[in-house]
Order: structure tokens, then C-alpha cells, then sequence
């Protein structure tokens, strides 16, 4: 190393980074630091891997349900998808959905509206955005009713060990969540207004629209990616897990006067959602580590951003892939140590 | 005659309910099939939402009138049971098949009629279906990269011998079978390594044979004299060091003469590209991964602690990285930890990034395997005064491995699912041979055939695997 004239050192990380990014969810110009476009990167990464674990998850688990369906067609249609979609490189995925599906979206002078407000274009996906006044109360009451509704929870368990009487504990969490942030409009001043996105011209061919909030393509392409492949993945865990509780153990549940909703609430789920956790956890840090390949469509992720530009322009090999490297081992260590956690809390506890 | 009530069709009245369920099923099918096919709307003269609907409620109709339990004909039967066990079922199963009859023109139009299979420039493709004659003119390009024209026999050749000598296995006589774990784990890869080197990429082709052969016959005479106690370590050490020695000691000056001598044009590795390094890359990283993570796999269950800690530490690391940034570091970092007159190729050193990283994969499903096995196998191997290789090689990989045969071909098809990202470090196989073609100025806007193009080739593959797994597990599935 010595001999090739490089220097060791993380100063750089505060010298000015002068690159812009296209997308950021904080505030970032090339006047900031290099610390502070690692930030940008890292929470993109955050942001679409969340927005992929979310969608996944919803696909996943009503593609799992749907092959253990009694109907022919449906077990089929899922099974279909989830062969096809597991079998094909994610990368080639992404490409497709950025470069050939997305591409053959309108130009943004051309865009029919979707229920009047959405816009689908070659430029991004514009949506309307909120316009909050005194978002913090708001934010406040939200916290109040998650609050409540842990305490409403342990009440209900504790009720039911003491007296065997079940609380609606559903109903009345949903309840909370939408009462609570409710009186916070009336109560606490909290004011939200729709802007909706507006066409606007920049030059004589060049539209686009103002206002409202702009999903860029790549976010789209690689979230749709993304989830879509995972969700084959997350599809199997979810069919296997059902499919490990026992026949037996519904039919005592029924034998025993339970509904068919009680006895799979409270007998199927719990021990179905054993087998499903841990392999499900591997797939989101899965599908943490996959987002990286954000890198190829130019989503301006960690990697993109950090192990890309910045090293591009610092030379700073070694610090920079150190520091993506251990960004990503952080990640994945958190998550797997919340998820093992998580199964601990549900695993099967022998005396 | 019993009274009809439609609204719950029962064993009496069979028929008037079956003819006019059928027909029902049938009518709001044909509206969807004339509607799509033929763009002939048979029901304009309803409002617009109406009529777009109306198949809908139709087929719906008339799956409500032939749901009957126990009609005692068979079909009608079986398709109840299997479609049509209940309303939402019906709507389901509706849904899915207008769905498909609403797809098949487009997708049909686009794929086989409107498209354009002949012609070797972009004019020839006017038409709104796919453009195959893109796909026919670069497919050189997408199979071998940019390797040259005229010498791409050579990539055919080494593949069919390759596929030949794998195949080997299926023809082997019982008396040769115990030899074949032998033959697939050392001599197999050795050979596809010699034709990689001299055909595919060119190398000096003498040197290395010939003090090959050399070692080899050495070897093989001073072995006579050998106790057969020994003779496994001696045929595993001997026949590499005498090769050595040769080489690097003995003949140095001459092999430097010698080595100037090649069969074949040299074709660096750069130019190699297509589906034949995806290849390349997969079956390379493939066998190096598997002893790798074997290794691993035991020395994550070793009783030695640095061995254990060593081995946890490197399994959870790779695992922890995408294998984007192991590329990357194999690409920027690497090369500056090592001496300055020190050059290892490319590919080389992305088939080394690949196998590391897929063998800390393969290491965690193996030990899967390990930990299911019960302790009374490691007891009754050790009672039995087996050491610590002995035992694993003959009682306890053999079960665990079988075990875990689903695990391992998963980690595979991930492997091969991987190779398109070393476009990370300027190597480009099929995918990325695509995005090349995409931005030829000559070929603009045929992003979609390529891509579904490649779709197709990769699906092939890995189900091809993935069912072959499936295969391999029941045959060696054994009860418990």
C-alpha cells in the first residue's frame, strides 16, 4: 500500500463532497459533507428495503394462502407466478420493469390522470402530498394510541388468564388508531391540506408537474422488483408453515367447541407463525442486501452514492468499501437480532 | 315437477338447473372470447359500466346454478370441487379466466403474429410485435460475448466434451461407481480447469501438459512401492509437488522458452462474455463453494474455539454484505494489498469473491443438516473407534448432506442467479451483454424482446435445476 502512495484515514468523510444526488429524503447539495451524502445513500437504502419488506410481505402472504387453496385455478395462478418470478435473476428483473416497462409509460404532457390525481409517467410517479400544520401533535397522538393499545393488550391477557373472558382486542386497537389521531384534528390544531401535482412547462418540449411528491422510476422499478421477487420467497415460507401445523391439532381445536376463526387465531397462527419467522427473517435481510443492486439503474442508494461517487472522486478505497461493508453488516445484524428476539418471544416454552 | 328456486339449486330439477347454469358459464365466456379475440362487442347496447361487468354477473349466475353437492355426474362434480366450492371460489376462478382470455391476443400478438422473426437490421422490424430478428442478429453476442467469430468453436467444443465427461457418471459400471465421488470432486474439475485454460482462453499449451504428464508417470512408478496405508496421501500430495518442482526449480529457463508456445490465439479474459461465462462463472464457483462451506460447516461446530470463532466470524461476514460490495472489494480493494509485480486476473479473482461468498451460504445449510442428524450417530461412530474424519466421512456427512440436498440446490440456483452482477467489475454476460446491445445506436428501443429473451433462458435453467434437485432428493430420500 505504501508503496503505491496511499494514505489511510476517515478525514475525508468531513470535507465538502461537491456531487449532487437526484433523490434525497433530507436536505443534500455538493456543499455538504461526504459524511452527509452517506447518510442520503444509507436512508435511501432504508426507504425503499422497507418499502420492499412491506409490499413483499402483503404479496407473500396472500400468495402463500393462495396455494393451499381448494381451487384449482387460484393454487395454479399462484404457483405459476411464484415458479416463474423465484426463477429469474433479480437483476434482470429490475432491468426489465426500469428499462423496458417503465419506459413505455407516457411522457408527462401526455399522462391521463388516475382518479384525477395520480400521475404515471416516464418520469416518475407523481403523487398528491399532505401538507401538515402542526404535524408533531399529530405524530404525538399517533404515539399516545400505540401506547394504549400495548396496555390495552396486556390488560386483555391478563383478564383472559385470570377470568378466561376474551377482550375484542382488534376492534378496539383500530378503534383507538382512528379516534385518537381524530381528536388531534379537533383537539390539537392539527391542519392537513392535499397538493395535488400540477403540470408545469420548463422549456418548450419539457413538462413536468409541480407540487404533490415525486417518486422517481428507479424507486418504483426496484421497490416493484424487489418486492415481487421476494414475495415468491416469503410465498413458500408462509405455505410451508401452514401447511407444518398438524391436522390434528385443528381438528381438537374444533373438537373443543372453538369457530373456525378462534381456532385459527388462536391455534394455526401461532404455531404456524414459528416455522414462518425465521426463514421470513432471512428474506428480508435478503431483500436488505438485494436493494444494493440499486446500483445498476442508478437509484442512488449506499452503494451508488458512497462505494460509487464518492470513491469515485476520493480514491478512498479501503475506508469507503470498509464503511459500506460494516453499514450493511450493521443492518442485517440489527434486524436479525430484533427477529431472533422476536422468535424467542414465540417460540414454544417447555417447562 | 318440483318447483324451481333459483336461489338455491338442489338435486331435484337437476337438468333444468345444469342447461341453464351451462349456458350461462358459457355465454359470459363467449362475450369475453368475441370481446378480446375479435373486439366484437355483443353487449354495446348496455350502459358502459353495465356491459363491462355484465360477463361477469353472468358467469356468476351460472356457477350459482350448477354449484350442486353430490349431483352424481362426474364432471360436474370434480369441476365444483375444484372451481366452484363457493361464492367468493366462483368470483375467483371467474376472474382468473376472463383474466387470461383478456391476455392471450395481446400477448400472443406481441410474441408469434405481429412479430417479425426475419431480417438482420432495424428496418426490418415495423411491426408493433416483438423484433426476433434482434435477438437472431446479436445472439453470437448474447451466447459468447465478445469473443471472436471465428474462433467460437472452441467454446462449443470444451462445453460439449465438458457435458460428455460429467455424463460419465450415468454410464459407469458398478464396479467403477465407488471411484465416481473421486472423479467428480478432484479429476473432473481439473480437467474442466485444462480446458478452460488451453481452449477456451488460449494458454501456453505445452508446459504445463507436459510436466503434468511427466509428474504424473513419476508419480505413478515411485507409487508401486508405496504401502497401500499410505497410498491415498501420497496420490494426493506426491504428484502436485513433483509438478512443482518440475516447474518452478528444475526447468525454469526452459519454461519460459516453452511457454512461448501456443496451440491457440490468446482471447483475454475480458472478451469473454454471454451465456457461456455465466457458465463459466456458475460451474467454477459452484465446485469451490461446496468443499469451502463444508469446511466451514464443521469448523463452526468444531470443539477448538479459534477454529469455531474463526469460522463464525467469516461465515456471518460474508453473509452480512451484499454480494455487490464483495465485488466491488474484490475489484478496488483487493488489488492494492498485493505486490506491486503482482497481477491476478479478473475473473479469477471474481469466481474467488463468488465462491467465498456463496460458501458461507452453503456452510450455514450444511450445519442445518449437521444439527438435525441425532447425537446417536456421532456416538455410535465414535464407539465404534472411528477419529474425527473418519467418522464424518463415513457416517455423518453422508446423512447430514442427503438431508440438506433442497438447501444446497437453493444456494446453487442463488449462485447462478448471481452471476449477472459482475457487470460490477466491467464483465459482462448475458444480462450485460443485453444492456450493451440496448444502447447500440444501430438497435435503439428493443429493450423488451432482449430482456424477456434472457427471461426465458434463465427460467429454463434454474427450473431445469430446481426440478432436477427435486429429483435428486427423492431418490435419495430415505425413511427414517
Amino acid at each position: 500500500m505504501e508503496n503505491r502512495g496511499i494514505t489511510f484515514g476517515y478525514g475525508f468523510l468531513s470535507q465538502e463532497s461537491s456531487f449532487d444526488v437526484q433523490f434525497s429524503l433530507i436536505e443534500y447539495d455538493g456543499s455538504h459533507s461526504y459524511f452527509r451524502a452517506y447518510l442520503v445513500g444509507l436512508l435511501n437504502t432504508i426507504l425503499v428495503s422497507v418499502i420492499g419488506i412491506v409490499f413483499a410481505t402483503i404479496i407473500g402472504v396472500i400468495v402463500g394462502i393462495a396455494r393451499l387453496s381448494s381451487n384449482y385455478l387460484i393454487e395454479r395462478t399462484a404457483a405459476i407466478y411464484v415458479e416463474f418470478f423465484r426463477n429469474i435473476p433479480l437483476l434482470l428483473q429490475i432491468f426489465f420493469w426500469y428499462f423496458a416497462a417503465l419506459r413505455a409509460l407516457p411522457l408527462p404532457e401526455k399522462a391521463e390522470p388516475m382518479f384525477g390525481v395520480f400521475f404515471l409517467t416516464i418520469k416518475g410517479f407523481f403523487v398528491p402530498a399532505f401538507v401538515w400544520n402542526n404535524l408533531d401533535v399529530f405524530i404525538y397522538s399517533l404515539i399516545a394510541a400505540i401506547i394504549s393499545i400495548v396496555f390495552v393488550r396486556l390488560y386483555a391477557k391478563k383478564k383472559q388468564e385470570n377470568q378466561g373472558i376474551q377482550t375484542p382486542v382488534l376492534s378496539i386497537s383500530i378503534a383507538l388508531l382512528i379516534i385518537l389521531p381524530l381528536l388531534s384534528f379537533f383537539l390539537g390544531g392539527v391542519d392537513a391540506s392535499v397538493e395535488i401535482p400540477v403540470i408545469e412547462q420548463l422549456s418548450k418540449t419539457s413538462f413536468t408537474y409541480k407540487g404533490g411528491l415525486k417518486l422517481p422510476p428507479e424507486l418504483i422499478s426496484l421497490a416493484l422488483a424487489l418486492s415481487l421477487y421476494t414475495a415468491t420467497f416469503i410465498a413458500e415460507c408462509v405455505r410451508a408453515g401452514v401447511q407444518g401445523v398438524s391436522k390434528g391439532q385443528k381438528e381438537a381445536a374444533a373438537s373443543i367447541g372453538l369457530t373456525p376463526n378462534q381456532v385459527l387465531k388462536l391455534v394455526v397462527m401461532p404455531q404456524a407463525l414459528r416455522i414462518i419467522i425465521p426463514p421470513t427473517t432471512n428474506q428480508y435481510l435478503n431483500l436488505t442486501k438485494n436493494s444494493s443492486l440499486a446500483a445498476a439503474i442508478a437509484y442512488p442508494d449506499l452503494v451508488l452514492v458512497f462505494a460509487g461517487t464518492a470513491l469515485m472522486q476520493t480514491g478512498r478505497a479501503i475506508e469507503i468499501v470498509s464503511i459500506t461493508m460494516l453499514t450493511y453488516l450493521t443492518l442485517s445484524i440489527t434486524i436479525s437480532i430484533f427477529m431472533n428476539w422476536y422468535n424467542k418471544k414465540i417460540a414454544i416454552k417447555e417447562k | 315437477m318440483n318447483k324451481l328456486n333459483f336461489l338455491s339449486p338442489d338435486k331435484n330439477n337437476l337438468y333444468a338447473y345444469l342447461y341453464s347454469g351451462i349456458s350461462l358459464f358459457f355465454l359470459s365466456i363467449l362475450i369475453v372470447f368475441l370481446n378480446s379475440f375479435f373486439s366484437l362487442d355483443l353487449t354495446s347496447f348496455l350502459p358502459g359500466t353495465i356491459s363491462y361487468f355484465l360477463p361477469l354477473i353472468i358467469g356468476f349466475i351460472g356457477l350459482h346454478l350448477i354449484r350442486i353437492e353430490y349431483s352424481g355426474i362426474k364432471f360436474l362434480d370434480i369441476t365444483n370441487k375444484n372451481i366452484n366450492t363457493n361464492k367468493f371460489n366462483a368470483l375467483l376462478s371467474l376472474l382468473i379466466i376472463f383474466a387470461v382470455i383478456k391476455s392471450l391476443p395481446p400477448l400472443l400478438s406481441w410474441f408469434i403474429i405481429d412479430a417479425n422473426f426475419a431480417g438482420d437490421s432495424k428496418d426490418a422490424c415495423s411491426g408493433s410485435g416483438a423484433c426476433w430478428a434482434y435477438i437472431k442478429t446479436w445472439f453470437n453476442r448474447f451466447m459468447y460475448g465478445m469473443y471472436p467469430n471465428a474462433e467460437q468453436w472452441r467454446i462449443n467444443l470444451s462445453f460439449i466434451a465438458l457435458a460428455f465427461l460429467g455424463g460419465v457418471g450415468f454410464f459407469a459400471t458398478e464396479k467403477f461407481k465407488k471411484y465416481l465421488t473421486l472423479y467428480y470432486v478432484v479429476i473432473y474439475p481439473i480437467i474442466a480447469f485444462l480446458f478452460i485454460f488451453f481452449f477456451i482462453s488460449g494458454g501456453p499449451i505445452f508446459f504445463d501438459f507436459s510436466y503434468g504428464i511427466i509428474a504424473a508417470v513419476i508419480s505413478i512408478i515411485i507409487g508401486f512401492f508405496i504401502p497401500s496405508k499410505f497410498k491415498m496421501y501420497y496420490f494426493l500430495i506426491i504428484p502436485i509437488t513433483i509438478y512443482i518442482l518440475l516447474k518452478y526449480i528444475f526447468f525454469y529457463e526452459e519454461l519460459i522458452e516453452l511457454g512461448k508456445i501456443q496451440a491457440f490465439e490468446w482471447v483475454e479474459t475480458g472478451a469473454w462474455g454471454g451465456l457461456s461465462l455465466t457458465f463459466i462463472v456458475s460451474f467454477f464457483c459452484l465446485i469451490f463453494c461446496f468443499p469451502v462451506g463444508l469446511f466451514l460447516s464443521l469448523g463452526r461446530r468444531s470443539d477448538l474455539p479459534i477454529i469455531k470463532y474463526i469460522s463464525i466470524g467469516f461465515i456471518e461476514f460474508w453473509r452480512g454484505v451484499p454480494l455487490i460490495t464483495v465485488l466491488f472489494m474484490s475489484s478496488v480493494m483487493f488489488p492494492m494489498f498485493l505486490p506491486e509485480d503482482m497481477f491476478i486476473d479478473k475473473l479469477v479473482r471474481v469466481i474467488i469473491a463468488i465462491s467465498l461468498f456463496e460458501a458461507a451460504y452453503v456452510a450455514e445449510v450444511i450445519r442445518g443438516g449437521l444439527q438435525a442428524l441425532p447425537r446417536g450417530q456421532y456416538d455410535a461412530a465414535k464407539s465404534l473407534g472411528m477419529g474425527y474424519w473418519k467418522m464424518h466421512i463415513f457416517v455423518i456427512l453422508p446423512q447430514a448432506l442427503k438431508l440438506v440436498i433442497p438447501g444446497i440446490a437453493n444456494t446453487f440456483l442463488a449462485l447462478v442467479k448471481d452471476t449477472p452482477l459482475i457487470f460490477v467489475v466491467g464483465l459482462l454476460e448475458i444480462v450485460g451483454m443485453l444492456n450493451l446491445a440496448k444502447t447500440n445506436p444501430e438497435w435503439l428501443g428493443f429493450a423488451m424482446e432482449g430482456y424477456v429473451f434472457a427471461s426465458i433462458v434463465f427460467f429454463i435453467i434454474c427450473y431445469a435445476m430446481s426440478k432436477y434437485s427435486y429429483n435428486l432428493e427423492q431418490k435419495y430420500k430415505t425413511e427414517r
